[in-house]
């Protein structure tokens, strides 16, 4: 509860907060005293059990070890993000510590949608992680790639905003206890009366159009190419993580029983992401381009864990969480600094800013799944689940076979960090963006990354505190 | 009224919404057709209700209550989605003087 309500109230504190900022930088500072504050709550929570607000919940939300683990990596990375990328989001407008405190309306509702224990909640977490996304993407007001981003994403999100709350009809409808409760729905093994097989259905398409999963994937490329890029970072990262987590818990826990009936449905979603992501991803040029549809090809491994559905799925899903949001978010806050988004604009990165290269070459290697880093273990658990599972066998082949022809994009920068000569007389970047602090902090992701690579107990331990 | 009624009105409804979006070009009316999926579920949750209460409600009065206060929810996140898809709408149109979603193709390459 700690942390839906900091972060609620700390994005009030933002917003007229613009008010009495004087200078563009100080709302950065008030956003990393704000998000280390959630995640001290938060830890908290998880270890002592403290919640400081006494709220009736009347059985709306969960809280366990898993849900609050979940939050916490999610807050750490966006604390990360805010320490990368704070100085590009105040270059992106003039409404500094408006986007701020949208930002903090979208991390309330990360908390929501990883803890929602009804369909009401699920709704409404859904919903408050979208729409200040919807803002957030439009945010650039004068770019016109920026405003048909925002314009197919909000048509997009309400459409599949739509199929959803039917989907959720459905299933009240069909469940003879009439609640939306998950705790006291009941759906059980054998055969699933219609009006819930439908809902299911609509639920499966609703939740795949938010975390773009194919063939619901379309709007994710132009969105993620149109958006600011901080804010594609964000999104592409945190938010689609809390999609994930709202997923895996709305199958595990309201259709659980029923795996057997939509597992094969949920394989050919897994396999049809993992295809198009991968194989789409090799033929862009833009290196923004390509990490939306490699955000695409990771979600397919995050399916995984929604097609496994057991206790290494839930590690696994927190660990990807981590592995995938602190590489993306690395990634992309070196490709901010750049002046040419194509690979070619890359050439010669290597031998200009030796520290950072190694850092992007890192963050890379660990998106490809090279071992020692973060994003093996976690592409690692996720296989894992899937194989404990037990059926279908051969999407776990598929996947690995996919992992292999994502080398071939991800290298296809590194070979251009490294191995290229600057083609171009302009320089790569401009020297003063690489400040002393930003590599500190290229540094640190760095290494939490291998850490993470190397002992991901640190953080799968946390689930069964 | 029997049931069905309500159960077959409010699909009538969500289909042509759903078969709206697609083909228009225009993104207010694409609007129009989402919020009118959106009270499509408005409807079909009150009759799901109403449907639940009739036939446990002597046991149970307040089954199916819940439900109607669901649609309460939908329609305060759909006024707010409103209030953020207009927005964009106006800014898209202060940009391009036109509200037309073909228009948009600098994304496509």
């Amino acid at each position: 509860m700690n942390a839906i309500i900091l972060t609620a109230a700390w994005g009030v504190i933002m917003m007229f907060g613009g008010v009495f900022f004087k200078s563009k930088a100080t709302p950065k500072y008030w956003a990393i005293v704000g998000i280390l504050l959630a995640i001290a709550a938060v830890f908290a929570e998880i270890g002592y059990g403290e919640s400081y607000f006494n709220v009736d919940l009347k059985g709306l939300l969960h809280f366990n070890s898993f849900n609050l683990t979940f939050i916490a990596v999610a807050y750490i990375c966006t604390l990360f993000f805010f320490l990368l990328n704070g100085s590009d989001i105040e270059k992106v407008g003039n409404h500094v510590s408006e986007y701020f405190a949208l930002i903090f309306f979208v991390l309330c509702g990360v908390a929501i949608a990883a803890t929602y224990s009804s369909l009401l909640t699920l709704f409404i977490g859904i919903e408050i992680l979208s729409i200040p996304l919807y803002i957030l993407t439009g945010s650039d007001k004068r770019n016109l790639k920026s405003n048909e981003a925002a314009l197919k994403y909000f048509l997009m999100g309400s459409f599949s905003t739509g199929i959803m709350l039917m989907g959720i009809a459905f299933v009240y409808g069909g469940n003879s206890s009439g609640t939306f409760l998950v705790a006291n729905m009941g759906i059980g093994q054998g055969q699933l009366p219609v009006l819930i097989a439908v809902g299911l259905v609509l639920l499966l398409v609703a939740m795949s159009f938010k975390v773009s999963a194919a063939p619901f994937h379309f709007w994710t490329p132009d969105v993620y190419d149109g958006a600011p890029t901080v804010f594609t970072s964000f999104m592409s990262t945190i938010v689609k993580a809390a999609g994930f987590m709202a997923f895996l818990r709305l199958f595990d826990n309201v259709f659980g029983a029923a795996h057997s009936q939509w597992i094969t449905l949920v394989a050919i979603i897994t396999a049809a992401t993992l295809f198009i992501g991968n194989i789409t991803a090799v033929f862009q040029q833009s290196v923004k381009r390509m990490l939306a549809y490699s955000s695409i090809a990771q979600a397919g491994f995050m399916m995984l864990a929604i097609f496994a559905i057991n206790d290494t799925a839930k590690e696994g899903i927190v660990l990807y969480t981590a592995a995938y949001s602190l590489a993306t978010i690395g990634i992309f806050a070196i490709l901010i600094k750049m002046n040419d988004y194509t690979v070619e604009g890359f050439n010669g990165f290597g031998k200009a800013y030796p520290l950072p290269a190694v850092a992007a070459t890192v963050f890379l290697l660990s998106l490809t799944g090279i071992p020692l880093t973060a994003g093996f273990q976690s592409k690692f658990f996720m296989l894992m689940a899937a194989l404990k599972n037990g059926q279908h066998t051969w999407l776990i082949i598929f996947a690995v076979l996919c992992a292999a022809v994502s080398a071939y994009y991800y290298f296809r920068v590194i070979q251009a960090i490294w191995f290229k000569e600057a083609t171009t007389a302009t320089s790569v970047a401009d020297p003063a963006v690489f400040t002393a602090a930003f590599k500190t902090m290229l540094v640190i992701t760095v290494v939490l990354i291998l850490a993470l690579g190397l002992f991901p107990e640190c953080i799968t331990n946390w689930l069964h505190y | 009224m029997p049931f069905n009624y309500y159960f077959f009105l409010s699909l009538a409804f969500f289909f042509i919404g759903i078969i709206g979006v697609f083909p228009r070009r225009n993104a207010i009316i694409i609007f129009m057709c989402i919020e009118l999926m959106l009270n499509a579920v408005n409807l079909l949750l009150v009759a799901f209700s109403k449907m639940h209460n009739l036939q446990l409600g002597l046991d149970f009065p307040n089954i199916g209550s819940e439900a109607q206060v669901f649609v309460f929810f939908i329609m305060v996140v759909a006024a707010a989605e409103v209030s953020v898809g207009l927005a964009i709408i106006v800014m898209l149109y202060r940009n391009t003087h036109s509200v037309d979603v073909n228009f948009l193709n600098r994304l496509k390459n």
